[in-house]
């Protein structure tokens, strides 16, 4: 649970993103792409999802990053190398489906960019001609460019402002693509409503899409149901049916406002703790 | 002459429906001594045969009357690896209680004359814990260099894990949570099970040489074949009734709608009840309403209430059952409880659904008006729904406390282990021991949601069959 190494790959505006090489050797030797692992920074702290972005199961290392956003996100990215996580516990969740599709598209928003590498280089090693868009909202919040561009066969950037890449939501760029060839899955993990949009762009081509979900949860092994959501009219729960579920049926206003349970909770620790930080 | 039962102390209930600590402070020694001496030591006790693992209750209570407190707990101890926490937890009025020679025939639970065996069985497993009875290692080297595993440290994981620990077994326990103790822990909330008290049976485990790993998830960080490439001569699957059921109605998606699971780990197990302090938050309703009848509908209930005394928020907190008073599985005690602290109970509601604000909040539950028919399967009188009976009240916080299913983790990667229709693992009933060879299991993974002691028997008869297994194994 030792923290190896530890970057900041972004830092721009308030937004921090980072990346932390963690001893875990158990997970390292089982995870696959798509997997995830459910961490305490702290014994006070809460136990929070994040996707397992890289394995070494010869070290016993495994890669996580985070966006700074709540608390627990803040702690852990301001965690310093050496330093212990409190808990992790994993792999949890349905690794992805690894085969041979023929053409992908994985669309990665933001963070979610770590989130669809590990996806891309194991459907790339499955022979799969993979094809990348990831976007952010600037230049500076781009993260792990070099990374997908070696893991996809061809790799499509794109910032909102314009300031770096095309200028565009990563749904322009996946629209342009299914126009003009036909491709067998697309993959997309960001924001729910980069992952809406990409539903909706998606459906009328009738491309089977996936998307890795983030919902809130305590335990990540099925115990709580805190993660629940409606797919195809059925409540599923993404720690042990998902993560991944089929993009076009997924109630993903009922995603949004359950995420946001906690929001006024989030805002007033986080006021809290912002206090504690300027008065030391 | 009959004497009156003694009262057990408790905390007052407007100052306890504050805080968490124990509500029910046990016997004194001559409180205990009084009681203990209203049984008439039967001939033929039927007591006895009313307890789930068979403790020789005349014999200890005999003890106890002697103020051989020693020889009680060891009275006990040879059937109950857990005296303190049963006493504490175990629905006596169903039980020991309910056949006790004071309890009339036919009565549906114990009757308020019935010996308090399980406040008895408190003292003297208090007693035994204060003096360190614990037992101890047999000290024969017969197991030595054998090791176990133990999947799960809830009641059957320890009790199966202290059981072999004790013959000289090194036994480790995987725990997926970042703590020990399973149910106890995140189910069962302190005010009925203090966690001193947990926490010293786990350490006596410890002294026994038990090692526990916990944020092990056996089922993805290893399988089972791989434990016993790890050199596990047998596992023990004591993996609890892991998944909620929910009531299958429009709107429980709903924000603020809990499951009971939920809503009591996050308090009872990552104390949502010290945010900010502590950094898991939990949402605390107006209105709340629990949906249930059992034991987890009443700790939901009365942590419910403690939350919204702790915010300031007027307590108003409401346990909606299908059938009525009687018919509920819960303890009597946490009935009297729960009603004392200000719970309030509406009975015969079966609930219709779930309507939200703009925000996708909760904010009506729209229900059915229930009158109760021809006795089910369960002897209980089926809830049968009044035609036109709707009615809608406002709350904005649901906590739903209907059961639990098997958690498939480890069942659906273990495809040789053998589940019944639901998903609990089959076993052998005479060993516990499940469709792979050298696997056993007990608990709410084995016959679905039970008692403690349910699981802690369940273990016993386990451990026993896994020594006989690894006599075989080495003969």
């Amino acid at each position: 649970m030792k923290i190896l190494d530890k970057d900041v790959l972004a830092d721009h505006q308030g937004v921090r993103i980072v990346r932390l090489t963690i001893q875990a050797p158990d997970i390292a030797a089982k995870a696959r792409a798509g997997q995830f692992v459910v961490l305490m920074v702290r014994e006070e702290g809460e136990r929070i999802p994040l996707t397992i972005v890289q394995t070494d199961p010869g070290k016993g290392t495994i890669v996580l990053i985070a966006q700074e956003a709540g608390l627990t996100t803040k702690l852990l990215a301001g965690a310093k190398t050496g330093d212990s996580l409190h808990s992790i516990a994993g792999p949890l969740g349905h690794p992805t489906n690894i085969k041979k599709y023929g053409k992908v598209i994985l669309v990665g928003g933001g963070v979610g960019i770590a989130e669809i590498y590990p996806v891309a280089s194991a459907l790339k090693n499955a022979g799969n001609h993979v094809t990348s868009i990831i976007g952010s909202r600037t230049k500076e919040l781009l993260i792990l460019e070099r990374e997908l561009k070696e893991a996809s066969s061809e790799c499509i950037v794109m910032s909102d402002d314009g300031s770096y890449g095309r200028k565009g939501f990563v749904t322009q760029a996946l629209k342009e693509l299914l126009e003009k060839s036909a491709y067998d899955l697309v993959y997309a993990v960001g924001p729910i409503p980069m992952m809406r949009a990409v539903s909706a762009v998606t459906k009328p081509f009738g491309v089977p899409t996936l998307v890795s979900l983030n919902a809130i949860m305590v335990d990540g092994t099925g115990m709580c149901g805190c993660c629940r959501v409606t797919v195809a009219g059925k409540v599923k729960f993404s720690c042990v049916d998902g993560p991944e579920f089929d993009a076009g049926q997924v109630d993903w206003q009922e995603l949004m406002n359950r995420n946001s349970i906690y929001t006024e909770k989030e805002k007033h620790i986080c006021r809290l703790t912002g206090q504690a930080q300027s008065h030391p | 002459m009959k004497k009156e039962p003694v009262k057990i102390k408790e905390r007052d209930k407007l100052s306890r429906a504050r805080d968490f600590e124990e509500v029910v402070l046990g016997f004194s020694e001559g409180e205990a001594l009084e009681e203990a001496s209203r049984c008439l030591q039967c001939k033929d006790p039927k007591c006895i045969a009313g307890c789930p693992v068979g403790i020789d209750i005349k014999a200890f209570i005999g003890q106890l009357t002697k103020k051989d407190y020693d020889g009680a707990y060891a009275t006990i101890r040879q059937k109950s690896n857990f005296p303190s926490i049963c006493g504490r937890v175990c629905p006596a009025e169903y039980q020991c209680r309910k056949a006790c020679v004071f309890t009339k025939k036919g009565e549906p639970f114990a009757s308020q004359q019935a010996i308090n065996i399980h406040f008895l069985e408190r003292f003297i497993g208090d007693h035994g814990a204060k003096k360190g009875l614990h037992l101890k290692a047999s000290g024969g080297s017969k197991y030595k260099g054998i090791k176990a595993a133990v999947v799960g440290s809830g009641p059957a994981g320890l009790c199966c894990a202290g059981e072999l620990a004790r013959q000289g077994i090194k036994v480790v326990i995987f725990e997926g949570l970042h703590k020990t103790g399973g149910v106890l822990r995140y189910g069962i909330p302190p005010f009925r099970l203090p966690r001193n008290i947990l926490d010293a049976e786990i350490n006596s485990l410890k002294e026994l040489g038990v090692e526990i790993r916990p944020n092990a998830i056996i089922g993805k960080a290893k399988t089972i074949d791989e434990l016993f490439g790890e050199g596990f001569s047998a596992v023990f699957l004591g993996l609890g009734a892991g998944i909620p059921s929910f009531l299958g109605i429009p709107g429980e998606n709903l924000c603020n709608v809990y499951s009971a699971n939920e809503f009591l780990t996050r308090v009872n197990l990552m104390n949502a009840h010290l945010f900010p302090v502590s950094h898991t938050p939990i949402n605390i309703g107006k209105h709340i309403v629990v949906i249930g009848g059992g034991n987890t509908a009443m700790d939901a209930a009365r942590v419910a209430i403690r939350l919204q005394h702790l915010a300031g928020v007027p307590p108003d907190t409401t346990i909606c059952y299908r059938r009525t008073e009687v018919e509920m599985p819960a303890r009597r005690l946490e009935i009297e409880h729960a009603k004392e602290e200000g719970v309030k109970f509406d009975f015969l509601v079966k609930p219709e659904e779930f309507s939200g604000d703009e925000k996708g909040f909760i904010g009506k539950m729209r229900s059915s008006r229930c009158e109760l028919g021809e006795p089910d399967s369960s002897g209980r009188r089926r809830p049968v729904v009044i035609p036109d009976s709707h009615f809608e009240v406002d709350c904005d916080l649901v906590v739903i406390a209907v059961g639990l299913g098997a958690n498939k983790i480890l069942t659906s990667v273990t495809p040789q282990l053998k589940t019944d229709k639901y998903g609990d693992v089959t076993v052998d009933p005479q060993t516990m021991e499940t469709s792979i060879k050298g696997v056993f299991a007990g608990g709410d993974i084995v016959g679905g949601e039970g008692t403690v002691i349910e699981a802690m028997g369940m273990a016993k008869k386990a451990a026993s069959a896994i020594l006989d297994y690894l006599d075989r194994k080495s003969a």
